[in-house]
């Protein structure tokens, strides 16, 4: 992958926005903690980021969760957008691997683990550091409040953007398979 | 007149990177200023990858190997770059959605000057100028979703043309306008060309191209030029059908009565062709093969009863539509977009609901039904294949919906694998989907709709931006489904699929019933063609120059008897 | 799923009459002077001044009902939780404690709580209007150049124009998606284990990403070949020139934000205003 900020990755970043600000308005999974849900937007972001690197990456969480705030709440939750962004950001330095091997078609056991250890420490980095800090130092709002939330924000997230991230890159990678290797069954 | 050439491919060949093959091999060809040029050619026979290498794509954006030599505007091109290249050719791609980047038309077309700087001021008066040489002046606020297909074709046309291109390149522009919006856009693309520019048209819909004569068709087949010639000499040759282009009707039509077609007879226009020469011929064959028949009506299986339909509670969808389809038949559902055909499928699958109105199958109202449970009754098959398939192996995407329905394990090997035998695919089950050409991939999600063995099988557009071999692939596979019992509803505007697979065809206009009608009678009146946005067939034409009394019958004939040949062809 | 979100109301009004890229500065300045302080003098001057706005924008009620509703259960949810994890942090930033009465064990009800609890919920507030008139009167279109207008590089600014462009498209493919996939016997409602309802999920998103990554290339196509970054800068057509009322608005809230930092710094010499000592 380029890196530069190629027009394929801007488009990416427009598109992969919107998808997230569709995702994260609408599409939205029960957990199973109470009155929570599991934000599958995060699934895209981080897939994207698997592929165009951690700038779309950051841009995507970031455009797609302020937007869905202005248009929810009137005015973006700024802290817990910028950590939106900085999960799919830390994401993003996966893509080092992960892109070239998925547009050649493998996402193996290899690539899979590697992608889960960058989606484990993005999620804890943005939910346990970027997201409680923030709100401390722009909003003050109470030590404990956002440990507490954090923690389980961190976990849910890390699980919808491991399994749903996973899942997109490997049928992404299938699209990518030669065609010379096949026969045909009676 | 001798122009300047402004394109020249001598000894030209190309090779993707990720291709085991050439894609292009020794092209030779010229394109001159004031000319108007057709590159036609079956699916994947290279013509869009020509097209590529003219506006720069290739080899700037895809990598591959050039080989020979390729000068537009006398500049070897893989020494230019894809910005001086986009200063000199204008391309006007196929999905005029994605070309359409702007948030409104202005904005859109303003896009190429946006890049190069230009000062605002000098922007909108530059802007209003090119609106309203495609007659969009009026529409500059507008956004995208508020326009129809033909609109954000011109604005597209619009937003190349801003940076006075010599060379104006258009790729399958027909594909997704309905049969009218076609013509107009063709008259436009007629109207653009001048002196001083080269068109280029990539399409395979000769006959429509040819509504607006061109001066010469390039006909590409397997990477190769195997035509470059006038019109007339291109069609009279018959190598079109060769190669798996289709050639208009009306000429189809004289070769089936056995004219000896000759470009001298002028045959690239119904307007200039010989029919004097052909009446005798044409005649004698009509008084020799038409039988007439007569539409047998069979049991009733779907009604749909005075449906409405409002998304928002003021605009009517759908006005007081009654529609019976049944048993064992294949019809059409036709008229323009927007005009309220998909809603209608949409109705039939539940969906939504409607309004007011009811639908039973088989004198059991569906309402009372799920989605799901309405899936099992009525499947449909979207346009996009890749908008249904969500498994990587053709097994597990066929098995999906049985699964979810919690089937014993050997039920589901069962099923599937009779589905995958109907639809031809049993010989790839292991295979993975990204194998599949579009076609098979299509037959794909018509086995996973055909699993749960529903009554009805509805398909949205089957054969949209397929070429004439792959259009009759899928037409015939959908054809003996039906001879197997299968009812299927098509919704359409394809004429030809109309006209050569389906007996009936309801037209929905404005959201109201227009007609309800053989196929091949709506497509012979000329005030229903037009207000359901297709266009007469030439056959009607060709009929009555030949001065055969019984136009109508004539179309029936031709229809027979071109089901006889293709069934014996398949 | 309601396609258009931002419905964006072409009316003329000073609100609508400034160009985004003032509106966008405006916006982020007085967000700033709220976020930087507790002060419930300075937060309900912002607040009035916002809902001025709105009244002068001619922002319907009706337009923004849902958004409240919404606002409302975050902000409820937001006040109980904070008194159940931290029933004292008043008592803790204010230093005093006035106990009205107790629950039950540490679960006080003070009045220093209650001030910060309500000063807090006013802080949210008041930039509920703020956001709602800037989305509301600014054209979609100039969004883009109004960021470029701040120093952000034009290719982000293109990625969010293409982001308002192509959305609608996106939520439509969705809803086909979901529907087509619903009808071949994937129920989406129901309930089911949290792993199922995310294979279900991933059963759409998969044909919806593998579409989408068609799409990226068709688009990104399509702007090489119309000249995109060609240059270091570029112009753009929607941009609205500054007058004067943009001007006088972006100095107002600037004024209005070094005010909130004067009382921040000189007055109160801490985040809080302390009415307690």
């Amino acid at each position: 992958m380029n890196s530069k900020f190629s027009t394929r990755t801007i488009v990416a970043t427009g598109l992969g926005a919107a998808v997230f600000f569709v995702l994260f308005t609408y599409v939205k999974v029960p957990s199973p903690i109470p009155e929570t849900s599991l934000q599958t937007a995060y699934g895209v972001s981080s897939f994207f980021a698997a592929i165009f690197g951690p700038l779309a990456g950051f841009l995507i969480a970031f455009i797609g969760h302020a937007l869905s705030d202005f248009i929810g709440y009137g005015s973006p939750w700024w802290s817990w957008v910028i950590a939106s962004g900085v999960a799919a950001m830390i994401t993003g330095f996966a893509a080092g691997k992960i892109a070239p091997a998925v547009e050649e078609g493998e996402f193996s056991t290899k690539e899979l683990s590697y992608f889960l250890l960058w989606v484990a420490v993005a999620n804890v980095a943005a939910w346990l550091v970027v997201a409680p800090v923030l709100d401390i130092v722009m909003y003050a709002e109470p030590v404990k409040t956002v440990f507490v939330q954090g923690i389980a924000a961190a976990a849910m997230d890390a699980i919808v953007s491991g399994i749903l991230g996973s899942v997109l890159l490997k049928a992404y990678a299938s699209t990518k398979t030669g065609k010379g290797t096949l026969s045909r069954d009676n | 007149m001798d122009q300047e050439c402004i394109i020249e491919f001598s000894k030209f060949g190309f090779q993707y990177f990720s291709q085991k093959e050439p894609t292009l091999y020794d092209i030779d060809l010229k394109i001159h200023k004031g000319e108007k040029i057709l590159i036609a050619g079956p699916s994947g026979c290279g013509k869009s990858t020509l097209g590529n290498c003219i506006n720069g794509l290739i080899p700037f954006v895809y990598k591959g190997t050039m080989t020979g030599s390729l000068k537009v505007d006398g500049q070897e091109t893989r020494k230019s770059s894809l910005f001086k290249m986009s200063m000199n050719v204008g391309t006007v791609l196929q999905d005029s959605d994605g070309q359409f980047i702007g948030l409104n038309v202005g904005e859109d077309i303003a896009f190429a000057l946006e890049n190069d700087c230009m000062p605002q001021e000098e922007m909108k008066k530059r802007v209003q100028t090119i609106a309203s040489i495609v007659d969009m002046e009026d529409y500059l606020a507008q956004d995208p979703h508020e326009l129809s297909g033909g609109q954000k074709q011109r604005v597209s046309l619009a937003g190349v043309m801003v940076d006075d291109v010599d060379i104006l390149l258009f790729d399958e522009p027909l594909a997704n306008l309905d049969p009218k919006t076609g013509k107009t856009a063709v008259e436009l693309i007629s109207r653009i060309a001048a002196e001083d520019r080269a068109v280029v048209i990539i399409e395979h819909r000769i006959e429509d191209v040819l509504h607006c004569a061109v001066d010469r068709i390039v006909l590409i087949s397997e990477g190769r030029i195997v035509a470059d010639d006038t019109p007339d000499r291109v069609l009279a040759s018959g190598i079109l059908t060769e190669c798996g282009v289709r050639e208009p009707l009306y000429l189809t039509a004289a070769r089936y009565a056995g004219v000896p077609v000759t470009a001298e007879m002028r045959p690239a226009s119904l307007n200039t062709f010989d029919t004097e020469t052909c009446a005798p011929y044409i005649r004698r064959w009509f008084e020799d093969s038409y039988v007439r028949t007569h539409a047998e009506k069979k049991r009733e299986m779907l009604k749909i009863e005075n449906v409405s339909y409002s998304y928002d509670g003021v605009r009517q969808i759908l006005k007081n539509v009654s529609v019976d389809v049944y048993e064992g038949e294949m019809i059409s559902i036709v008229g323009k977009n927007g005009a309220g055909k998909t809603t209608l499928a949409s109705l039939i699958c539940g969906f939504m609901d409607p309004d007011e109105g009811r639908i039973t199958l088989d004198g059991e109202d569906l309402s009372r039904y799920s989605i799901a449970e309405r899936g099992e009754k009525i499947g449909i098959v979207m346009q996009n294949p890749n908008q249904m398939i969500s498994k990587t192996m053709i097994f597990d995407e066929v098995s999906l919906g049985l699964k979810a329905r919690g089937l014993p394990e050997e039920e589901i090997r069962k099923r599937v694998d009779e589905a995958l035998q109907v639809c031809g695919l049993h010989e790839f089950r292991n295979w993975p989907n990204s194998a599949l050409s579009f076609g098979q991939k299509k037959r794909v999600t018509i086995a996973s709709i055909l699993v749960p063995s529903p009554r009805i099988l509805i398909l949205d557009e089957p054969t949209a931006g397929q070429d004439y071999r792959h259009y009759s692939e899928i037409m015939e596979f959908l054809k003996k489904l039906n001879e197997n019992g299968q009812t299927i509803i098509l919704i359409t505007h394809d004429m030809h699929l109309m006209l050569e697979y389906t007996d009936r065809a309801v037209v929905i206009t404005g959201g109201e019933k227009l007609a309800d009608m053989r196929s091949f009678e709506l497509l012979c009146s000329q005030e229903l063609t037009e207000k359901a946005n297709l266009k007469e067939t030439s056959l009607f034409a060709l009929a009555e120059k030949c001065g055969i009394n019984d136009p109508l019958g004539f179309v029936e004939c031709f229809i027979h008897y071109d089901r006889e040949v293709r069934s014996n062809e398949a | 799923m309601k396609l258009k979100v931002f419905s964006y109301s072409r009316l003329d009004t000073f609100v609508h009459r400034l160009s985004g890229l003032s509106k966008l500065v405006c916006f982020l300045l007085l967000t700033t002077a709220i976020m930087l302080t507790y002060d419930i003098r300075v937060i309900l001057a912002i607040t009035v001044l916002s809902f001025v706005m709105i009244r002068v924008a001619k922002i319907q009620f009706k337009q923004i009902r849902l958004m409240l509703i919404y606002v409302g259960i975050f902000l409820a949810f937001n006040f109980v939780l904070t008194y159940l994890f931290e029933p004292e942090y008043g008592v803790k930033i204010y230093g005093t404690k006035h106990l009205l009465f107790t629950f039950f064990g540490p679960y006080t009800v003070t009045l220093e709580q209650l001030f910060y609890q309500i000063t807090k919920l006013m802080k949210y507030l008041s930039v509920i209007p703020l956001g709602i008139s800037f989305i509301l009167t600014t054209n979609p279109s100039e969004f883009a150049s109004s960021l470029n207008g701040i120093g952000i590089s034009y290719r982000i600014c293109t990625a969010l124009s293409l982001t308002l462009r192509y959305f609608p498209d996106v939520a439509q493919d969705y809803n086909t998606i979901s529907l087509a996939q619903q009808a071949r016997g994937i129920e989406m409602s129901g309930k089911a284990k949290m792993t199922e309802r995310l294979k279900r999920v991933a059963s759409i998103l998969i044909p919806l990403i593998m579409t989408t990554m068609d799409r990226i290339e068709l688009i990104s196509n399509a702007m090489d070949l119309r000249g995109y970054g060609k240059n270091k800068k570029r112009t753009w057509y929607s941009r609205r020139p500054l007058k004067k009322a943009d001007y006088v608005s972006m100095i107002v809230s600037l004024l209005i934000l070094i005010g909130s930092l004067y009382v921040r710094f000189a007055i109160n010499h801490s985040m809080f205003y302390n009415p307690f000592v």
